[in-house]
């Protein structure tokens, strides 16, 4: 392939993506002109796209598989929860567990990244069953296996500038599309920074930039961090969403939906994980118009996308859709 | 703790931990030998457990034929899984094995919810073991004895498998060096079959000798699972031996930690588990 080609094929690629983004912005915004049960399908598949971007800035961009992932969300989550049920402050709540799960990934981080490969996922996925078992015994304050319910969604108040009441669904909605997509924003800022190039770079070669006198370990912990405070935060918005937090948020097999969403949507892409997000509750949908056995769906589902399409949705885009609009372009320049 | 409450609760804990050597042997035979994590070896517990429910209860086939038959189904079910799934990404990343049996573990689940329903399952107690014996002046059930017993019994005939037949041999060569073993005319995809198959019989074997005291459910594959990955990271991930060690261990510290830290038990479990990791990635037994 010459370069000329190249070329226009990223610009192809770059307004194309430019054209989608403006096109879900639009529809994101028209969304609760839908009734309330696709704002709260909508919602929950943005806190999904945050949680898998963050689990993705992990995986595809540092080269680390983490199966504790559920931990961080399940953290951000019970502290909104508790303060939420103490202080009716929406703010305070979503700050409180954005922060709380930051703290709890950077302390668990710190030891998970001294292992790679199979060793660090076993280290993760210990450590995120342990937060499991403490949400699970800690009854009297966790509600053991009935979790916390009755959660307010308060309003949200900076007291003198702005008091917003959330009690309507829609306004919800918006205020959780708007933190979801600073959220993503930021780590796809982070991804483009110097950061992410040596994210990168560890994952592609990570004695190369142990030579270049980086320390690996510390690159590794922040976007363990960064990552917990993705999931962190995708939680604290989930609780108020359902007025209630379940334990089941922190076991083992609710990592495995990031994981899932990501291989979906396109591993080793930006967008990915974002994309497959929305599939994840779309497929749901449809499957459950027809049959009660959605698991089973899912599974049959990931078995086929491991065995014939790892490269998920987007690099389908990526390889076959847009070599096709390209050449499209080339044959009427031609003529031209 | 007194005296006889801690005979008792140990003989229990080592009844607990042949179900979890059981299935810690087959996941470390895998990993040994194919080099796959298989998150489905807690689900093939399950089905192992469902089958010889349906054989033993619904077809009314004597209960040692029903132990052997649910054995042998779920060889089967790993025999499919391996010729015709896991075969094709042997050389792809882990995360993509990891995916692919998880894959398997939704699928099983629902499976089960099909053909068994989701109450929890439990059959009654064969009329051989519907007994108990006094062991330091207290009523000890007559299974779990015969459960430590085939525990005993099979990691005999496993060592004598692996180390004393020519097959064993085949299978060790390949788990060490597999190029040079297909090199040297071992046929390794066959064998990989053979040996998925022979440790989704090991999972399914545990299931079915769990049946009559351990309940059933469509769920319970996801929650074993995470024991038997405890167990194996104790004693070091391949390391056979390691994974019995490691099988007591829990299987004890879930005896004990009933009685004395309930509140804790599953909390420790993991705890050990991490600081294994940490300090002795190579498990208890392994070299650092």
């Amino acid at each position: 392939m010459d370069g000329w080609t190249t070329l226009t094929k990223t610009r192809l690629e770059t307004r194309l993506a430019l054209a989608a983004g403006a096109a879900l912005a639009v529809a994101l915004l028209a969304i609760p002109l839908f009734g309330d049960y696709v704002i709260w399908l909508t919602a929950n598949m943005l806190i999904l796209a945050l949680f898998a971007v963050g689990f993705n800035l992990l995986f595809s961009f540092t080269g680390l598989l983490s199966f504790g992932q559920a931990a961080y969300f399940a953290i951000g989550g019970y502290v909104c929860a508790k303060i939420l049920l103490a202080v009716p402050s929406l703010l305070l709540g979503i700050v409180g567990g954005l922060l709380a799960a930051g703290v709890a990934a950077l302390i668990i981080g710190f030891l998970c990244v001294r292992h790679t490969e199979i060793y660090f996922a076993m280290l993760t996925l210990a450590f995120g069953m342990m937060v499991h078992s403490i949400i699970w015994k800690w009854r009297s304050v966790t509600g053991g296996d009935d979790g916390l319910v009755g959660v307010p969604r308060a309003p949200l108040e900076i007291p003198g500038v702005l008091s917003v009441d959330m009690a309507d669904l829609d306004r919800y909605y918006y205020f959780v599309l708007v933190l979801v997509s600073l959220g993503i924003y930021a780590i796809w800022r982070v991804v483009r920074s110097p950061l992410g190039l040596t994210l990168q770079s560890i994952r592609d070669s990570e004695s190369r930039v142990t030579f270049s006198g980086l320390s690996v370990r510390k690159y590794r912990l922040i976007a363990f961090t960064i990552a917990g405070l993705a999931s962190g935060l995708a939680g604290a918005l989930m609780v108020p969403l359902g007025r209630s937090a379940s334990p089941a948020i922190a076991n083992w097999t609710f990592s495995a939906e990031p994981v899932i969403a990501t291989l979906l949507g396109g591993a080793f892409t930006f967008a990915g994980p974002i994309v497959g997000a929305f599939l994840f509750y779309i497929i749901k949908e449809i499957v459950v118009i027809f049959t009660g056995y959605w698991m089973m769906t899912l599974g049959i589902i990931v078995v086929a996308l491991v065995l014939g399409f790892r490269g998920g949705v987007v690099s389908v885009v990526q390889r076959h859709l847009l070599p096709l609009l390209a050449r499209r372009r080339n044959d009427t320049g031609e003529r031209r | 703790m007194t005296f006889d409450a801690l005979v008792y609760q140990g003989l229990i804990g080592v009844s607990l931990a042949m179900y979890l050597w059981l299935l810690a042997a087959g996941l470390t035979i895998a990993f040994g030998v194919l080099g796959v994590v298989n998150f489905a070896h807690g689900s093939l517990y399950m089905l192992g457990g469902y089958f010889a429910f349906t054989y033993y209860l619904t077809l009314e086939i004597n209960f040692w034929l029903s132990l052997l038959l649910a054995a042998l189904s779920g060889a089967a079910i790993g025999s499919i899984m391996e010729r015709f799934f896991l075969r094709y990404i042997y050389h792809l990343d882990l995360a993509y094995q990891i995916l692919l049996t998880f894959g398997f573990v939704l699928i099983f689940a629902d499976a089960a919810r099909i053909f068994w329903g989701g109450i929890p399952l439990i059959p009654p107690m064969p009329e051989v073991f519907d007994s108990t014996v006094r062991i330091v002046g207290r009523p000890f059930p007559v299974y779990n004895l015969f459960v430590i017993f085939v525990g005993i019994a099979a990691s005999a005939l496993l060592w004598l498998l692996l180390d004393k037949t020519s097959w064993g041999e085949t299978v060790r060569a390949s788990a060490s060096d597999r190029e040079m073993a297909g090199a040297l005319g071992v046929n390794i995809p066959r064998l990989f079959t053979v040996v998925f198959s022979f440790a989704a019989m090991l999972a399914a074997f545990s299931g079915a000798l769990g049946t009559p005291v351990r309940a059933m459910t469509p769920g319970i594959g996801t929650s074993v699972i995470i024991d038997v990955f405890i167990v194996t990271v104790i004693g070091g991930l391949g390391n056979l031996p390691g994974a019995f060690v490691g099988a007591l261990i829990i299987g004890l510290m879930k005896a004990y930690g009933v009685l004395l830290f309930p509140d804790a038990d599953l909390f420790m479990t993991y705890l050990i588990m991490a600081l294994v990791l940490l300090f002795r990635p190579k498990g208890l037994l392994g070299g650092r």
